[in-house]
C-alpha cells in the first residue's frame, strides 16, 4: 500500500463517514458538526483531484460560510434552548429503497462505463491564476451573472428573513 | 434655402395637421374653448409655410420639379417580374406649390369662419378635429408623386367629407346625405382604383416620372393603345366620382347638409377640385380619345348643372350645382387641352366660390338668429324666396358676395373672367381643330357661361335687393362677427386680377401661366391629342373672339336676371307656368330627375337582386339544412315515435326505411356473394344480408336515438366509471408533501436509467 | 478477488466517481426522509458536492482542462446564494408557522 492509496482511503472515510452521521443522526446539532467534516473530507478529495483552488474554495464558503449559516438558523428555530434537538424522520423505508436503487444504479452505472481516462498525469501547478483567466475571459458573462445573482440573493434574504412588524 | 428644406418644410405642412387631428380628437374636451384655437393656428402657420414654398419654388427652383422618394418595401426578384420595389415620395412642382397655398388659404379661412359660424355647437372640438384630418389628407394628394399615396389620401378626404357631411347626424338627411356621398364617390374609385392596377401591373411601380417614363420610352400597357385609353379614363372615373362629374354628380347638392364651412371648403374649393388636380397630374398620360370622353363629360356635367341651378330656391343647393357647374368647367378645359387654364381656373374658382359659400353662410347665419329670436321654426333659413333686402343689414357680405358673383359671371377685372376666358378659348380653338360635331363644347361652353351670370345674379339679386318679406324679420338681421366677416374680405380681395396677372384682360403674361406650363404628352404619337404649339397657335387666334363671346352672354345673362327679378318686367312664374316652360321648369326643379332615376334602376335593382338572392336563402338553403335536420330527428327518433305525430307520414318514414334496409341487405349479400356462384354461399350470404336488412330497419323503427341511448350511453358511462375509480385509487398517492413527489420524480429516474442503460 | 485488490490498491476515475455516486444517494436519503427543513437543506448541499467532485474528477482525468474547476466555482457561488435565500425562507416559515417541519407547512397563507 502506498502512503497516496492510504491518504486517500482516509478522505474518503473521512467523508463518508460524517455523511451517514449527518443522514441518520437524530440530533440536528450534531448533523450540522458532522456536515462540516464531511465537507472537510471532499475538500480533501479536491486536493486529490489536483485542484487547490477548489479545495480552498470550499473551505473558505462551506466550512467557513454556509455552516455558520446553517448553525445559525439551527439555533434560531429550535424550541428549547439546549443543543441536543432531536428531529424526525418520515418514510423510512421507501426513501431507503429509492435512495439505494439510486446509488446502487449510480455506482453499477460507474463501474462498468469504459471511461477514456487521459493517461498522462498533467502538470502539477497551482490552479488559481488560470481559473481567474478563465473566468474573465471565457467564462465572464456567467461570472457577471453569478455576480446579480449573488447581489439579488443578498438583499432578498434580508428581505425575507425580516422579522415583518405585526400591526 | 435648398431643396431638402423645402421637402422638409413640405413635410411639416403636411403633418402638422395629423398632429392637430391627433391631439383635438383625443383631448378637446381638457382644452381651453375646445382647441379651435389650435387648429385655427396650425393652418395659418401651414398657410405661412406653403407661402414661404412658393415663394422659393418660383423665384429659384422655376424650371425644377423637387422630389423625394425612400423605398417602402423591397420585394426583391419576385419571380417572373424580376426586381421589384414600391417607392414612395413626395414632389414639389409649380402645381403642386400653387396647390398647397390654395389649400392652405382656404383651409385657414374656413377655420377662421367656423369659429364664428359653429359657436355653441354640440360637436365643436371634434368639428375643428375633422377639418384638420382633411387638411391633412388634401396636402398628401397634393404633395405626393405616386399614385399609391395619392389613392390612400383621396380616400381619407372621402372619409373626412363623409364625416364632416354627417356632422349633424341626428339629423335623418344629413346622415343619409354623408352615406350618399361616400358610396357615389367610392364607384368611382373602384374605377381609379382599377386604373392604378393596370398601371402598375405593367410597370411596377406607382410613381407618375417612372410610368411616364416608361410610357415615353414606347412602353404601354399590354402593348395596346386601347388599354392605355382605357387606363386613363379610369383613374379618370376617379375624378369624375370626387370632382362629382356627370353621372356621379348626384352627392355633391345632397352634401350641403353639412355645416357651411365644410362646403365652402371640401365641396367647393379644394376637395371636389382634387379630381380636376388629378387629372392634371395624369394629363400626360391621357390619349387623343381620352381627353375627348373628359371634355364631353366636362361639358356634358358643366350643361345639366347649369340649368338646375336655375330652378332652386335654396341658396346653398344653388352655389352646389354652380359648384358642380364650374367644376365640369375644369375639367371641359383640360380635356379640350387647354391644361393652364382648366388648372388656373381650378385656382380662381376656389377663391370665389369658397368666399360664396361663406357668405351664404354668413347670410344662413344672419337668418337663422333672427329667427331664431322670433321664436319662428317654420320658415327655411336657406330659402332664397325667405330672403331680399339684406343688402342694408349685411354691407360686408353684400360687397364680397357681389364681388364673388362677378367673378363667377366672368366680368373683367375678376380672376374669374381671366380663367373663364381661357377655358372658352380654349374650347374654341378644340372646336376649329377638331370642327363638325364637335363645336358642340364651344357652344356648351358659352350657353353654360350665360346660364351663369343669370342663376348668380337671380341669387345675388333675390337674397340681398328687393325689400324684405317681413319687415320685423329684417330688422333682427345684424352682420356677421368679424371672424366671419374677415375671410369673406381676404377672399374678395384675392378674386381680383391683379393676384394672377398684371394684365386684365390677359392672363397669359401672368406669373401663373409662366408657372403653370401644359406637359409633353407621352402616348405614342398616333393616339396623342393635338400638340401645344399648333394648340396654343390656334387659341390665339380665338383669343379675342372667346372674350368678346363671353362678355357678351354674360352681360345678356345678367341683363335677363335683372328684367326678371330686380325691375320685374318679366315674372318668372308665368314663364315657368308657360305651356313649353312648364315641364323644362319641372324637369329642373327636380334635377333631371337622376335621383329618381338611380333610385328606381340602381338602388331598386340591387334590392331586387337582394331579395332573390333571400328568397334563395330562406327557401333553397334553408329547406336543404330544415331537411336534413327533420329527417336526422327522424331517424333518431325512429318511426316508433312519429305514430303520435300522424300516421300518414308515418307510414312513409315506415316505406323509406324499409326500402332503404333492404338496399343495405341486398348491398351486403352481392357484396359478400362477390361473384361465387355455389349455392350454399348463396343462402349463407342471403340469410346474413337478411339479417343485416332486419337489423337496420329495427334500428329504424326503434330510432338511431335509441340505440345512442341505451348502448353508446352505456359504453362512455362505462369509461366514465372507470376513470372515476381509477382517480378514487390515484388519489392516495397524492399526499401533499413535497417530499413524497421527490421520491417519485427519482422513481421516474431510476426508471430512465433501465431505459436507456 | 485478485482484480478487486488491485482496483482497491490504485485509486482513479472510478473510485472518486463512486464516492460522488454514494455521496448523492445519501444526500438524496436524507432529503426525502427527513422533516427538518434545515436537514433537507444539508442533503440538498451533499448533493451538490456530489457533483462536485464529479466535475473535478472528471475535470482532472478525461478532460485535464479547468473548465471542469470554474464549473465547480459557479456550483458554489449557487450553493451559497441558495443557503443564505433557503435559510432566510426558513426563518421567516418558522416566524409564522413556529415549526420548520416540511411535512406541517401546507398553508400558502394564513
Amino acid at each position: 500500500m502506498e502512503l497516496y492509496t492510504i491518504i486517500f482511503y482516509f478522505f474518503t472515510v473521512i467523508t463518508l463517514g460524517s455523511t451517514c452521521i449527518v443522514v441518520f443522526s437524530r440530533n440536528i446539532v450534531r448533523a450540522a458538526f458532522a456536515l462540516l467534516f464531511a465537507f472537510f473530507g471532499v475538500a480533501g478529495i479536491y486536493i486529490f483531484l489536483l485542484a487547490d483552488f477548489i479545495a480552498v474554495t470550499q473551505l473558505l464558503i462551506y466550512v467557513g460560510g454556509i455552516m455558520v449559516l446553517i448553525l445559525f438558523s439551527v439555533m434560531l428555530t429550535s424550541h428549547q434552548i439546549n443543543v441536543d434537538a432531536k428531529t424526525g424522520v418520515i418514510q423510512t423505508l421507501p426513501a431507503i429503497l429509492i435512495s439505494a436503487c439510486i446509488g446502487g444504479g449510480l455506482v453499477w452505472v460507474f463501474w462498468i462505463t469504459d471511461w477514456k481516462v487521459n493517461s498522462q498525469l498533467p502538470i502539477v501547478e497551482t490552479t488559481a491564476p488560470k481559473i481567474g483567466e478563465m473566468l474573465l475571459t471565457k467564462y465572464l458573462l456567467p461570472f457577471e451573472v453569478a455576480s446579480v445573482i449573488l447581489l439579488v440573493a443578498l438583499i432578498g434574504a434580508a428581505m425575507i428573513a425580516r422579522r415583518e412588524k405585526k400591526v | 434655402m435648398s431643396q431638402e428644406t423645402l421637402l422638409t418644410l413640405a413635410l411639416i405642412v403636411w403633418l402638422v395637421p395629423l398632429v392637430d387631428f391627433a391631439v383635438l380628437i383625443f383631448f378637446h374636451k381638457r382644452l381651453p374653448r375646445s382647441g379651435d384655437w389650435l387648429g385655427t393656428s396650425i393652418l395659418f402657420a401651414a398657410l405661412a409655410l406653403s407661402l414661404v414654398i412658393l415663394f422659393t419654388k418660383l423665384n429659384y427652383f422655376h424650371d425644377q420639379t423637387l422630389q423625394t422618394i425612400f423605398t417602402w418595401v423591397n420585394f426583391g426578384n419576385v419571380p417572373g417580374i424580376g426586381e421589384m420595389q414600391i417607392d414612395l415620395g413626395f414632389m414639389i412642382d409649380n402645381v403642386a406649390a400653387i396647390m398647397l397655398v390654395v389649400v392652405c388659404i382656404v383651409s385657414s379661412l374656413v377655420h377662421l369662419f367656423s369659429i364664428g359660424y359653429m359657436k355653441d355647437d354640440i360637436r365643436y372640438g371634434r368639428y375643428f378635429a375633422y377639418l384638420g384630418l382633411f387638411s391633412f389628407s388634401m396636402f398628401g394628394i397634393v404633395l405626393t408623386n405616386n399614385l399609391l399615396l395619392m389613392y390612400v389620401s383621396w380616400e381619407l378626404v372621402g372619409l373626412s367629407s363623409y364625416l364632416l357631411i354627417g356632422h349633424w347626424f341626428e339629423k335623418k338627411s344629413a346622415s343619409d346625405a354623408a352615406k350618399k356621398a361616400f358610396i357615389v364617390t367610392r364607384i368611382g374609385d373602384v374605377g381609379m382604383f382599377i386604373g392604378i392596377l393596370i398601371l402598375f401591373n405593367t410597370f411596377h411601380t406607382f410613381t407618375f416620372d417612372a410610368i411616364f417614363e416608361a410610357m415615353k420610352a414606347g412602353h404601354i400597357p399590354f402593348g395596346s393603345e386601347t388599354w392605355l385609353t382605357a387606363s386613363g379614363l379610369l383613374i379618370f372615373c376617379g375624378a369624375v366620382g370626387k370632382s362629382a362629374q356627370f353621372p356621379l354628380h348626384v352627392w355633391l347638392p345632397d352634401a350641403m347638409e353639412g355645416p357651411t364651412p365644410v362646403s365652402a371648403l371640401i365641396h367647393a374649393a379644394t376637395m371636389v377640385a382634387a379630381g380636376v388636380y388629378l387629372v392634371t397630374r395624369t394629363f400626360a398620360m391621357m390619349t387623343a380619345e381620352a381627353l375627348m370622353v373628359i371634355a364631353y363629360i366636362g361639358a356634358i356635367t358643366a350643361f345639366i348643372s347649369a340649368t338646375i341651378a336655375i330652378a332652386q330656391n335654396d341658396i346653398k343647393k344653388v352655389l352646389a350645382y354652380s359648384t358642380v357647374s364650374q367644376l365640369g368647367y375644369m375639367i371641359m378645359g383640360l380635356g379640350v387641352g387647354a391644361y393652364t387654364a382648366g388648372f388656373f381656373h381650378l385656382t380662381t374658382h376656389a377663391m370665389f366660390k369658397a368666399g360664396l359659400f361663406l357668405g351664404s353662410g354668413s347670410v344662413i347665419y344672419a337668418m337663422h338668429n333672427a329667427l331664431h329670436r322670433a321664436n319662428d321654426h317654420n320658415t327655411d333659413a336657406q330659402d332664397i324666396r325667405n330672403m331680399g333686402g339684406l343688402r342694408t343689414k349685411m354691407p360686408i357680405t353684400f360687397w364680397t358676395f357681389l364681388m364673388y358673383t362677378l367673378a363667377i359671371s366672368g366680368i373683367p377685372l375678376t380672376s374669374g373672367f381671366l380663367s373663364k376666358d381661357e377655358i372658352l378659348a380654349g374650347t374654341l380653338a378644340f372646336g376649329s381643330l377638331h370642327g363638325g360635331w364637335h363645336w358642340v363644347i364651344p357652344i356648351t361652353g358659352f350657353f353654360v357661361a350665360g346660364l351663369t351670370a343669370f342663376y348668380m345674379f337671380r341669387l345675388v339679386i333675390l337674397t340681398f335687393l328687393g325689400e324684405h318679406k317681413d319687415p320685423h324679420r329684417i330688422e333682427a338681421v345684424h352682420e356677421s362677427p368679424w371672424v366671419m366677416t374677415v375671410p369673406l374680405v381676404v377672399l374678395a380681395v384675392l378674386s381680383f386680377f391683379a393676384f394672377y396677372s398684371f394684365n386684365p384682360i390677359g392672363a397669359a403674361s401672368g406669373w401663373f401661366y409662366q408657372a403653370v406650363a401644359r406637359p409633353d404628352s407621352v402616348v405614342p404619337i398616333a393616339v396623342a391629342a393635338v400638340n401645344t404649339e399648333i394648340f396654343t397657335e390656334t387659341l390665339h387666334h380665338s383669343h379675342g373672339l372667346a372674350m368678346l363671346l363671353s362678355l357678351s352672354v354674360a352681360g345678356i345673362g345678367i341683363l335677363v336676371a335683372f328684367t326678371t327679378y330686380y325691375w320685374k318686367k318679366i315674372n318668372a312664374d308665368t314663364v315657368a307656368s308657360a305651356p313649353v316652360f312648364k315641364y323644362l321648369y319641372k324637369f329642373f326643379l327636380n334635377k333631371w330627375y337622376f335621383d329618381e332615376f338611380y333610385q328606381a334602376t340602381f338602388v331598386n335593382g340591387i334590392d331586387a337582386l337582394a331579395a332573390a338572392y333571400r328568397w334563395f336563402d330562406n327557401v333553397v338553403i334553408d329547406g336543404i339544412v330544415n331537411g336534413v335536420a327533420k329527417w336526422t330527428v327522424g331517424i333518431t327518433h325512429g318511426v316508433k315515435h312519429t305514430w303520435k305525430e300522424g300516421i300518414a307520414g308515418s307510414i312513409f318514414y315506415l316505406i323509406v326505411f324499409a326500402l332503404l334496409s333492404l338496399f343495405m341487405g341486398w348491398q351486403v349479400t352481392v357484396g359478400l356473394l362477390a361473384g361465387s356462384g355455389s349455392t350454399v354461399a348463396m343462402i349463407e350470404c342471403g340469410l346474413l344480408g337478411l339479417c343485416v336488412a332486419a337489423l337496420s330497419f329495427f334500428l329504424f323503427y326503434v330510432g338511431v336515438g335509441g340505440f345512442d341511448n341505451k348502448i353508446i350511453d352505456g359504453i362512455v358511462n362505462l369509461v366514465v366509471s372507470l376513470a372515476g375509480l381509477l382517480g378514487l385509487l390515484a388519489r392516495k398517492l397524492q399526499t401533499g408533501k413535497v417530499q413524497t413527489y421527490l421520491a417519485f420524480a427519482l422513481f421516474g429516474v431510476m426508471v430512465f436509467f433501465l431505459w436507456f442503460r | 478477488m485478485q482484480d478487486l485488490i488491485n482496483f482497491l490498491q490504485h485509486p482513479g476515475l472510478t473510485h472518486f466517481l463512486i464516492l460522488s455516486g454514494l455521496l448523492f444517494s445519501f444526500g438524496i436519503f436524507a432529503i426525502l426522509t427527513r422533516r427538518n427543513a434545515i436537514m433537507v437543506l444539508m442533503g440538498v448541499e451533499l448533493v451538490l458536492n456530489a457533483a462536485n467532485i464529479n466535475f473535478v474528477a472528471f475535470s482532472r482525468y478525461v478532460t485535464t482542462s479547468l473548465d471542469g474547476h470554474v464549473v465547480a466555482i459557479f456550483v458554489i457561488i449557487l450553493a451559497a446564494a441558495e443557503a443564505a435565500i433557503a435559510l432566510a425562507i426558513i426563518l421567516n416559515i418558522y416566524q409564522n408557522f413556529n415549526t420548520v417541519n416540511v411535512d406541517e407547512i401546507n398553508k400558502l397563507k394564513d
